[in-house]
């Protein structure tokens, strides 16, 4: 019998996902915490997967979800890194501490 | 200890070094670097797990494609320099604290769960993660979704495209 225990699996991928999490409050540059938000994303890909190995190894709905997480996060880049651009036209810099203006 | 044994652990260590790794370097051009490493390693845990189109997919699509443009807009911008300005040590802490109070409450509550307790995911078994399988069930119970994500893909360029246009 050679599997691997699922709680050890599921703790690389909390561990990912607290990582990202330490990552999107601590950094500052809008760049970084992006790359954070896709440590997150895919720490969530793998519990999906690894649920749906262990609870049902002949179907194919975790790994949907996993494809569909992975073509949203696609999307969101796209979004995201166009507002990034546009924050460094008006902005020159991409720290989010110099775009406060919404918050007054 | 078997083979999948020592590659699940070495997988392991690896995604989580270069995960601390991109929040640790300064450098943005060597946090996406490191980013690409875990990528290649979450990869490596689909492929122990049975999940083949999944770990392509996922090369190709992070690796490939949104690392890619991560890297342009870095270059682009000039951010390769150490350009992180100040660094609040309170906020690092409350950070730490905070993320690891959640941390140890869901690991405590996966330790304690006895559904999951002493169990292990099923590896090298079946083909059910290749490409066929998968084509077959997408078309079937999941074309809905599939043709809602083009209309979210063609959003999402219109919107790229209306949002970095200059004005």
């Amino acid at each position: 019998m050679n599997g691997i225990p699922v709680n050890n699996i599921l703790f690389v991928s909390i561990a990912l996902f607290f990582i990202g999490m330490y990552g999107l409050f601590t950094r500052r540059n809008m760049i970084t915490m992006l790359m954070s938000l896709e440590l997150i994303l895919n720490s969530v890909n793998i519990n999906f997967v690894v649920f749906n190995k262990y609870l049902y190894p002949d179907k194919l709905d975790g790994l949907f979800f996993a494809i569909f997480i992975i073509t949203i996060a696609a999307a969101e880049a796209a979004v995201a890194i166009a507002i990034i651009i546009n924050l460094y036209r008006s902005h020159r810099s991409i720290d989010v501490e110099t775009a406060e203006e919404m918050k007054y | 200890m078997s083979t999948s044994e020592i590659l699940f652990w070495f997988l392991s260590v690896l995604a989580l070094f270069s995960a601390v790794m991109v929040l640790v370097s300064k450098n943005p051009v060597h946090s996406v670097l490191w980013l690409i490493v875990v990528f290649f390693s979450i990869s490596g845990h689909y492929l122990l797990l049975n999940a083949q189109f999944l770990a392509i997919v996922n090369i190709i699509v992070y690796a490939g494609a949104i690392m890619v443009l991560f890297l342009f807009v870095i270059m682009l911008m000039n951010l390769n320099r150490e350009s992180e300005p100040q660094k609040n040590v309170w906020m690092k802490l409350f950070g730490v604290i905070s993320g690891g109070l959640l941390l140890t409450i869901f690991v405590s509550a996966f330790r304690s769960s006895a559904d999951i307790f002493d169990k292990t995911a099923q590896l090298n078994d079946g083909d059910v993660g290749l490409i066929k399988n998968l084509g077959k069930v997408l078309f079937d119970q999941y074309a809905f979704p599939f043709e809602i994500s083009s209309v979210l893909f063609l959003s999402a360029m219109v919107g790229a495209v209306v949002i970095g246009k200059k004005e």
